[in-house]
């Protein structure tokens, strides 16, 4: 028996709801950032679940080309988050208000 | 029958891993939690016939990213008081007044699209065969510039931690 689409589509939505409540709430900016693939994999099971639903495969590319541009965005995203902790002893998010006006 | 317990056990061990990604005391429990969710979340991708962006999950994510995390953890030997900081919350309850407010509204839009009965199509095998020619067909121009996209980030990563401190 196939699992119907609601069910992929609810756990999606509950992953989403954990990462942004996540990046809402961690201070740290590394956790900020494993919240934000938390919220890039719960958009990917939409993709996926969506792909299967409509017979297309074109969903499962757009998960692909998701998942390269969160390589992308860790890469530039762990860099930074190096110089912070370089330039300021931590990771606080609230720390680094230096480009608040 | 299989199919439902297989997907009712990934999916609550990908929720509950998820949880403890955002409520463990230390960065290395969460980042091993976020292995346990990226692990369940390519069962599920089998379960629904991806199983080319199953391995890709498990290779990209559980093999590149999170080791790269793991490497900037112990790069930057995060002491105990840091650690402790880390678990200080900024907002708890705003943030999640926040996640159940989208939650009920994700809920609101669901119950809207789904009332409208979609009915299923022929299931798509996501085989490297058929996701490949998507890729190499329709999708050609947005994966070439992928490759630009990924050669930015690159430069950028390199250049932002050669940087000097003053």
């Amino acid at each position: 028996m196939m699992v119907p689409l609601n069910h992929y589509l609810i756990a999606s939505a509950v992953l989403f709801v954990i990462g942004l409540v996540g990046v809402v709430s961690r201070r740290n900016a590394l956790m900020i950032l494993l919240a934000i693939e938390l919220l890039f994999n719960a958009a990917n099971l939409s993709f996926v679940a969506f792909a299967r639903q409509w017979g297309d495969v074109h969903g499962q590319v757009f998960a692909f080309f998701v998942i390269t541009v969160a390589a992308a965005e860790v890469t530039v995203g762990l860099a930074i988050a190096i110089l912070l902790f370089r330039g300021l002893k931590s990771l606080d998010a609230h720390d680094a208000s230096f480009m608040k006006w | 029958m299989g199919e439902l317990v297989t997907f009712y056990l990934a999916a609550g061990a990908m929720i509950l891993s998820a949880l403890a990604v955002i409520w463990a005391k230390s960065p290395v429990y969460s980042l091993l939690s976020l292995l346990v969710t990226m692990c369940c979340l390519a069962v599920l991708f089998v379960l629904l016939g991806a199983v080319f962006l199953a391995a890709l999950q498990l290779l990209i994510y559980a093999g590149a990213i999170l080791v790269l995390f793991l490497f900037v953890f112990m790069l930057l030997k995060l002491d105990p008081a840091t650690i402790a900081r880390a678990r200080q919350c900024a907002g708890r309850w705003p943030a999640l007044l926040l996640g159940g407010w989208l939650l009920f509204q994700l809920g609101w839009i669901l119950r809207a699209v789904l009332a409208r009965g979609a009915s299923a199509q022929a299931p798509v095998s996501g085989t490297i065969a058929t996701v490949g020619g998507a890729i190499f067909h329709a999708a050609l121009l947005p994966f070439e510039l992928t490759s630009l996209l990924i050669l930015a980030a690159i430069i950028g990563a390199v250049a932002l931690a050669q940087r000097k401190h003053e």
